[in-house]
């Protein structure tokens, strides 16, 4: 059984008499430990396949299953739950928390884990660890550079050991120097076992992940593996990726 | 969730906008301290009555008076004898619910003199020895008059200090307390020997005062004494104990014969009593009692009603219910400037989640219930009304003790720790409620569109 299973989601919404499909009768299987991309124009509809997939929102069609969970079934609470421990966030505009420091922002989603103090001071190091901002644990998210503050979103969504990690546009606020050097991280964080989807409108980060899933007018228009096509696709500039298979 | 941690984001986000929560919490503590204040004056007007009514006699005290003879008798008037001795005697024997019995004879308009010092007492009455029990006084020094005094008629008084104080010099200001037992005044011209003082009266409050005044060093006087006007002693302002310690006694048959025969228009000295008091032996049967006391005086006033009771009852009923309005129209002041409070708390949480609706999505995205959130927002709203509730206690104190330096002396503002937890609970409950409308719209925010929301 796949992480995450959806069959026949569909999400429309309704504007006046127009009807807008943002998502038109998808299918989608994401396994454990894969690392994908979901590419395609501005208004195609991946944020909310995205948010879907990460029980942000719920479809107008359709049945998701993620981690042996029906998700149409469960509870705002069991929800709240399933976001908490299953599923990590890493947005655009990096959603950081001006008035807490580094690590409070990264220990947020212990607390709502009801993880003891300790415990969440320990593990929030060690996600801080993951993604080199150890020594930054006092400072505030505006004292830090835009890369900075997008790895500390990071070891947030890592900080509960999530089954997957979800990144909308997570270059697209930074220059394309310290985008590369986000996008490697998640390579290594793949390359740890972890299960990532990114989301992006630019080919040249879709191709840093083997499976490639193009969306259009909310139709996953075509699909790429390069581990099943045996094709490896990645740009020379990309940080090295072991070789398919 | 975390309670500890909510509360502590709590005061961060009230300590990143310092002066806004300041100003957000004064509403608060405007109420909270106007609530203590009010109460504390209104405690202290209710010691002060309250002294005062025990000081008179307390409730049990009852006063005969004569009053003009009703419409329907006005054919009898000539008939009416007023209230005399002969009543004392009827109660005395018939009236078995009713004790000390007391007559008493005022003067009026009376000078009191000593070696060209002269004062007018307030009370001069020829009375029993009973009236020191009737208006509780107390005898500090020397001794009350007696059977035969009162039997020969003689020329003893016992004073009170305000007396001493203006005949023989105030001991606050000589520095020296006379005790005059045994020398002579004149009252209206004729020839008395003190024989006994009265304590110096005087309400608690005035009286801590003054003890702590004696612990400070004395302070020079410069400049003449002025006169402190018809309060006599300037401190202890109470009226009550003012008029207690200007109170002359002598014994009842002095006052009638010494007194009455010379204004007594046809050399029959007049027999009518000016005071008659009693006390009721059972205060829970204040009206039975008061029924047996007005038939055996309208049997000894031949049916005709030319006198009423004044009981302190009425007196009490008017210091409760003023007491009790003071406390209302104080509540409702506060309570309006605690709901005022409560609006602004309302208004700044409103402002406050739409200035974080991306962090409330934030938070939902990560895992945070509905619950959740609105605890978070409720957390901020009431921890801004509890600094705001110790504030205005704190506030309130500093407030009490600037009223305390402005109030007279017996009806001093009294700070209460019940009024203080009803302020602070009620502050608490303001926040609640001010919280909760923006609690709900912050936990009920779709976070998609908190998460889009620029
Ligand atoms: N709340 C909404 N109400 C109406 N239309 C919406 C809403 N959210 C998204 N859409 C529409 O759904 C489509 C897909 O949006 P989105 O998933 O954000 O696209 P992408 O992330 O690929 O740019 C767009 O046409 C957008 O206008
Ligand atoms: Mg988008």
């Amino acid at each position: 059984m796949a992480l995450i299973e959806l069959r026949g989601v569909s999400k429309i919404y309704r504007v006046g008499e127009e009807e807008i499909r943002a998502l038109d009768n998808v299918d989608l299987d994401i396994q454990e430990g894969e690392f994908i991309s979901i590419i395609g124009p501005s208004g195609s509809g991946k944020s909310t396949l995205m948010h879907i997939l990460g029980c942000l929102d719920s479809p107008t069609h359709g049945t998701i299953q993620l981690d042996g969970t029906m998700i149409q079934n469960a509870t705002a609470v069991q929800l709240a739950g399933i976001r908490n421990r299953k599923i990590g966030f890493v947005f655009q505009f990096f959603n950081l928390l001006p008035k807490l420091n580094v690590l409070q922002n990264v220990e947020l989603p212990m607390v709502y884990a009801g993880v003891a103090t300790r415990e969440r001071r320990d593990h929030a190091m060690k996600a801080l660890k993951l993604v080199e901002l150890e020594n930054r644990s006092r400072h505030r998210p505006l004292q830090l550079s835009g890369g900075q503050q997008q790895r500390v979103a990071i070891a947030r969504a890592l900080v509960n050991n999530p089954k997957i990690i979800f990144a909308d546009e997570p270059t697209g606020n930074l220059d394309s120097h310290t985008g590369e050097a986000i996008l490697e991280l998640f390579h290594r964080l793949s390359q740890e076992g972890r299960t990532i989807a990114l989301v992006t409108h630019d080919p040249e980060i879709a191709a840093v992940t083997p499976r490639r899933i193009e969306i259009r007018d909310g139709k996953i228009a075509r699909q790429v593996d390069a581990k099943l096509a045996g094709l490896d696709r990645i740009r020379p500039a990309a940080p090295a990726v072991p070789p398919a298979q | 969730m975390n309670l500890w941690l909510t509360i502590e984001i709590g005061f961060k986000e009230i300590w990143a906008h310092k002066f806004r929560s300041l100003l957000t919490m004064l509403g608060i503590i405007l109420g909270v301290s106007s609530l203590v204040a009010m109460s504390a004056l209104v405690k202290g007007m209710e010691n002060g009555m309250r002294e005062a009514l025990i000081a008179i006699g307390g409730l049990e005290r009852v006063m005969v008076e004569a009053q003009p003879v009703p419409m329907e008798q006005k054919h009898l008037a000539d008939q009416a004898v007023g209230v005399t001795m002969n009543d004392v005697y009827a109660l005395n024997s018939s009236a078995p619910s009713v004790r000390l019995i007391t007559p008493g004879m005022g003067l009026s308009r009376v000078t009191v003199a000593r070696h060209g010092k002269t004062f007018n007492p307030f009370i001069c009455l020829g009375t029993w020895r009973s009236a020191l029990e009737m208006s509780q006084h107390v005898i500090a020094h020397g001794r009350m008059f007696n059977e035969i005094d009162e039997e020969q008629a003689r020329n003893v008084c016992v004073i009170g200090t305000a007396t001493r104080d203006a005949l023989f010099g105030d001991p606050e200001e000589t520095g020296r307390e006379v005790i005059p037992l045994g020398e002579h005044i004149t009252i209206n011209g004729q020839v008395f020997t003190i024989i006994g003082m009265f304590q110096h009266y005087e309400s608690e409050q005035s009286r801590k005062e003054r003890e702590f005044m004696k612990t400070q060093p004395k302070q020079v006087k410069t400049g003449p004494a002025r006169s402190r006007g018809w309060g006599g002693r300037g401190r202890g302002g109470g009226f009550v104990f003012w008029l207690k310690n200007a109170t002359i006694y002598m014994p009842l048959n002095t006052m009638w014969i010494k007194f009455r025969s010379a204004s007594g228009t046809n050399n029959v000295p007049d027999v009518r009593l000016s005071t008659l008091s009693f006390k009721i032996k059972d205060i829970e049967q204040m009206e039975p009692t008061l029924q047996q006391a007005r038939n055996v005086l309208m049997n000894t006033h031949k049916g005709i009603e030319d006198f009423f009771f004044r009981t302190q009852e009425e007196w009490a009923q008017n210091i409760t219910t003023s007491i009790r309005n003071a406390r209302l129209s104080g509540g409702i002041i506060a309570a309006i400037s605690l709901i005022v409070g409560g609006i602004g708390i309302m208004n700044i949480m409103f402002a406050s989640i739409t200035e974080r609706i991306r962090e409330i999505g934030l938070r939902k995205a990560i895992g945070a219930t509905t619950f959740a959130i609105f605890v978070q927002i409720l957390v901020e709203s009431v921890v801004i009304a509890i600094l705001g509730g110790l504030a205005g206690l704190l506030t309130s104190y500093g407030l009490v003790r600037i009223l305390v330096l402005v109030s007279p002396t017996e009806n001093s503002p009294q700070i209460t720790l019940s009024a203080m937890g009803v302020a602070f609970i009620f502050s608490v409950a303001v926040g609640m409620l001010a919280g909760l409308l923006p609690a709900v719209k912050a936990a009920k925010l779709d976070p998609i569109e908190a998460l889009r929301y620029e």
